[in-house]
This record gives structure tokens, C-alpha cells and sequence, in this order.
């Protein structure tokens, strides 16, 4: 991109026209001005209503042409001629990097200090968790919920399970760089009686009540299509985040119709990444953080949050 | 003078609309022609046709009342959305959705910040996921399959006023598009605003 704002012709034409102005009124301001009036009207009536050819009033004449040299000093020190960057070197995107970089160095050091210490020891730190609640109402609740239990589709943090692992590195990894599930749709391999009989044997190994001949059937073809990922007991497998079915906890509905869904179309949980848009030590924080919400699920404290600074 | 102009009311409306013109020549005109403004970023590229009628749903749905889509170079709004909107990135853009209030968060730089799913979720039942919203339902978005016919047709109205669109984009306008409904378009619409700008500030 070239670095000028205006072509140099738009440039001359703003420079032209700014001066232009200036300078005409500066010249109404003094071709017009009398200092005294004998008692002179405007020379128009209106209904008997006249108007008298007074002065300007002093601080009205001063006022203006204060404001005229104020335009010229401010045309000099900020940008607004065209593309001369005024010498003051002050820039909108400047503004903000220095107030960004203020913020950096009066808040940096409260999340640095934090993000040396290992995430099993932060989950003890009181301060630090605070400011993880914080954090967490802020970029996670939106999905995860305020008390990050989850909903459908969006898993609880709160409970023992974990699709990615539970590890303190295995959340941050989470956090940091996001996760992609990636279940295919089964519909065609399985065919609809497939589907079916997959679903019926994925209940079994949840322990739900199943019709036995469906289930039988389901078994072989979990093995083939289904076991490679979620293991050949249903106990899952963190590395792909694929998921435990031995258990109640069911991502996206416990219900047969849910299930059935599952297989037939897939599923393809997103976790976005936020290392770019928090920074590394935000990032520790969080993950000590949801740790902790596992830890203290019984202990439902719910103080007023203080201001973190 | 004074007088005379005075006194000539047509000759006094003339010279006001030459006065204001003027003002606005040399204050709005020169704005139009800088560079930031009328040249895209690296990689812009043109809405697809999905995301394109995905953004005029989003404009027939009154969604710029509540949510604007420009983030400002102040440190909390950076802080909070991501880097701060540039012209370039808007370009294409035909009219602006810039928007000027916000009851709802600006969406700027959404994309790729909730999953497709949480869109669906959220766009069917908005308090499913975000329990204090007050943001109104879309759930005939999900049942409204989009207009096809009408696709082409915008795509030359856009060519027309200088989006690079090419005649092949216009004649494979609705390629792969039979089954979307509403709300496939609303979210591919939203899931690409504001992706160029990868650096989050």
C-alpha cells in the first residue's frame, strides 16, 4: 500500500482549500469590520422591525481571529493538510498503540507472574482465580456457560469427563491452539438398518436397556467402523477426542433419536484457538482456571467479584 | 450587496446550495479519494454467493440495529473485538453494514470466533447458549430455503459498481446452493467477517 494518504493533486486540493477558507475569513472579518456606528440601521424593514448596522462585538472580532491562528498552530502540530503528517508525529493508530502499550506495562505483570507459575499450584492461588473467573465469563461462558457446565453440543468443564484429557497440558492445548472434532457421517457406509443397530449398541455399552438382537448386530460393525476412534469398549480415546459411550454422558443428547443423528450425519465440534487473542499467559490462567472448576464442584462459591486491579 | 441578495430570494437560494456544496466538496469529496479507502487489502476477495445473500438476510433482518460492524482504534474496543476495522476490508462492501448502535456486541471480526454449530444454536434460540440474552429468535431462518433466482442478478448489480466478480462467478452463482437454507447463508456470512485480519490486535 502506498504510504501516502492522497494522490498528490486531492493532497494540493485539500491544502489549497483549507488555506483558501482561511484566508476568506480572514478578509470577511476585516473588510467587514467598522468600530463605531452613528446610529445607522440595516436599511431594511420588516413590519416597522429595524435592525441596526452595529459592530461586531470585541470578544466576538477577537474570538474569531484567535480561532483562525488556533487553526494554523493546530494544522501545523496534528495532520489535516492533506498529507503532511503535522509535526507533532500524532497518528489515531499511534494513539492506540500507546495506550495499548501503557496497558501492557501496568497489566502485563500481574498475568506474567502468574503464568510462571505450573497450573497445578495456580488452582490454589485465590487471586489468580479470580481473575480466571473473569476471564472465563468473558471468552468462554458464551459457549461453555457461567459455571462451565456446558450444553448441548458445547462440553461441561464441571464433570469428569474430558473428550481432550484432563491434564493440566492437555487443556492448555485446548485453550491454546482449539480443537476440531471430526466424527464422519456414517449414514452411507451403515445404511439406515446399520445405523440402528450401531446406535442400539452403543446404548448397551452405556448400560441403557436394548433390544438384544439389534445390539448383537451392532457389535460387529462397531468394531469395523466405529472402535478405531472410540475404542473397542466404548472408553474412548483423548488424543482424537473422540469420545467415552460407557458412560451418561452424552455430548449431544442421550436420546436414541440423538444418537442415531450422531452416526448418521457426524459430528464437528469446533473449539477456536485463543492463544493469538489472549496471549500465552491469559491463556495459563484459564486453563488453571477450568482445572479448578472440576476440583471445587462442591464448594459453590459465589462472592461478589472484585476489580482485579 | 447584502441587500440586493437579500431581496432576491432565488438568487439567495442559489448561492446557499453553492455554499454548502462548497463545504462539502472540500470537506467529504477528498476523504472519497484516499488511498486507505479505495484500495483492498491484501487478499480481499468478493462474498461468495452463499455469503452474500447470507449479508443481505442479515440486512433484511434489521440485524445492523443492534449490532454495528466497526471496531474502533480505542484500546477497550480492540481489546475486546480484535484488531481495529480498516477501509480496505470494506471495499466490496455495498452498502456499508457499519451500523451505529450496539444492544448486541459488534461483529466485526466474529468470524471464527463461535463454531458453526454455536451459530445454529444461537440463531435458533439465542438464549440456549447465552442465558441473559435478549437478542429475538431466528427460527425461520432454518426453514426458508434461500431465493436462488435472484443470485445472478445481484452478483451483476455488484460487477457493475466494480466488485471483481467474473462472468463465470456469475454463471455458477447458485452451484451447490439447491439445499441452503436462510440460515447456512447468514452464517457463512458470518463466519468470514473480518478472517483477513488474522493479528487479534
Amino acid at each position: 500500500m502506498n504510504s501516502a494518504i492522497l494522490s498528490s493533486g486531492w493532497s494540493w486540493f485539500v491544502i489549497i482549500g483549507t488555506f483558501g477558507s482561511l484566508l476568506f475569513y480572514f478578509l470577511l472579518l476585516f473588510l467587514n469590520r467598522k468600530t463605531s456606528n452613528p446610529g445607522k440601521t440595516t436599511g431594511h424593514e420588516y413590519d416597522g422591525i429595524e435592525e441596526y448596522d452595529n459592530p461586531l462585538p470585541a470578544w466576538w472580532f477577537w474570538g474569531f481571529l484567535i480561532s483562525i491562528l488556533f487553526a494554523i498552530g493546530y494544522l501545523i502540530y496534528y495532520p489535516g493538510l492533506g498529507n503532511f503528517a503535522g509535526i507533532g508525529g500524532w497518528s489515531q493508530v499511534g494513539a492506540l498503540e500507546e495506550s495499548q502499550e501503557a496497558a501492557d506495562a501496568r497489566y502485563g505483570p500481574l498475568f506474567a507472574q502468574y503464568g510462571a507459575v505450573p497450573i497445578d499450584e495456580l488452582v490454589e492461588d485465590e487471586t489468580a482465580m479470580r481473575m480466571g473467573r473473569r476471564l472465563f465469563a468473558t471468552n468462554c461462558a458464551v459457549c461453555h456457560g457461567a459455571a462451565g457446565t456446558g450444553s448441548e453440543g458445547f462440553p461441561n468443564l464441571a464433570d469428569e469427563q474430558w473428550h481432550w484429557g484432563g491434564g493440566a497440558d492437555q487443556i492448555k492445548t485446548t485453550i491454546a491452539n482449539g480443537r476440531n472434532a471430526m466424527m464422519p457421517a456414517w449414514e452411507i457406509p451403515l445404511q439406515e438398518a446399520g445405523v440402528k443397530e450401531v446406535t442400539e449398541y452403543v446404548l448397551q455399552l452405556a448400560g441403557r436397556e436394548v433390544d438384544a438382537t439389534l445390539a448383537t448386530a451392532g457389535q460387529a460393525r462397531y468394531a469395523m467402523f466405529c472402535a478405531a476412534c472410540h475404542g473397542p469398549d466404548g472408553g474412548g480415546q483423548p488424543m482424537l477426542g473422540a469420545p467415552s459411550l460407557n458412560d451418561e454422558v452424552w455430548l449431544y443428547g442421550n436420546s436414541r433419536l440423538r444418537i442415531e443423528e450422531s452416526i448418521r450425519h457426524g459430528r464437528n465440534g469446533q473449539m477456536p484457538t485463543f492463544t493469538e487473542r489472549l496471549g500465552v499467559d491469559k491463556v495459563h490462567i484459564l486453563s488453571a482456571y477450568v482445572m479448578s472448576l472440576r476440583q471445587d464442584d462442591d464448594e459453590d462459591e459465589d462472592e461478589p467479584d472484585e476489580t482485579e486491579q | 450587496m447584502n441587500n440586493f441578495i437579500e431581496r432576491n430570494i432565488g438568487l439567495m437560494i442559489v448561492l446557499t446550495i453553492l455554499a454548502v456544496s462548497f463545504g462539502g466538496f472540500v470537506e467529504i469529496v477528498p476523504l472519497m479519494a484516499q488511498r486507505t479507502v479505495t484500495e483492498p487489502i491484501d487478499g480481499l476477495k468478493p462474498l461468495t454467493p452463499l455469503q452474500l445473500e447470507g449479508r443481505d438476510i442479515y440486512i433484511r433482518e434489521g440485524c445492523t440495529v443492534c449490532h454495528s460492524q466497526m471496531i474502533r482504534p480505542l484500546r477497550a474496543e480492540v481489546e475486546r473485538y480484535g484488531h481495529y476495522s480498516v477501509a480496505g476490508e470494506l471495499v466490496y462492501d455495498h452498502p456499508f453494514v457499519f451500523g451505529s448502535k450496539r444492544t448486541g456486541p459488534d461483529l466485526a471480526r466474529v468470524g471464527g470466533l463461535y463454531s458453526d454449530d454455536w451459530h445454529r444454536a444461537h440463531l435458533f434460540d439465542p438464549r440456549s447458549v447465552v442465558p441473559g440474552s435478549n437478542m429475538p429468535t431466528y427460527a425461520w431462518l432454518f426453514e426458508r430455503p434461500i431465493k436462488l433466482e435472484n443470485l445472478p442478478k445481484k452478483l451483476v448489480a455488484l460487477q457493475t459498481l466494480g466488485v471483481p466478480y467474473t462472468d463465470e462467478d456469475i454463471a455458477n452463482a447458485t452451484t451447490g446452493l439447491e439445499n441452503s437454507t436462510e440460515a447456512d447463508a447468514v452464517i457463512a456470512y458470518l463466519q468470514q467477517l473480518g478472517t483477513l485480519i488474522t493479528e487479534r490486535r
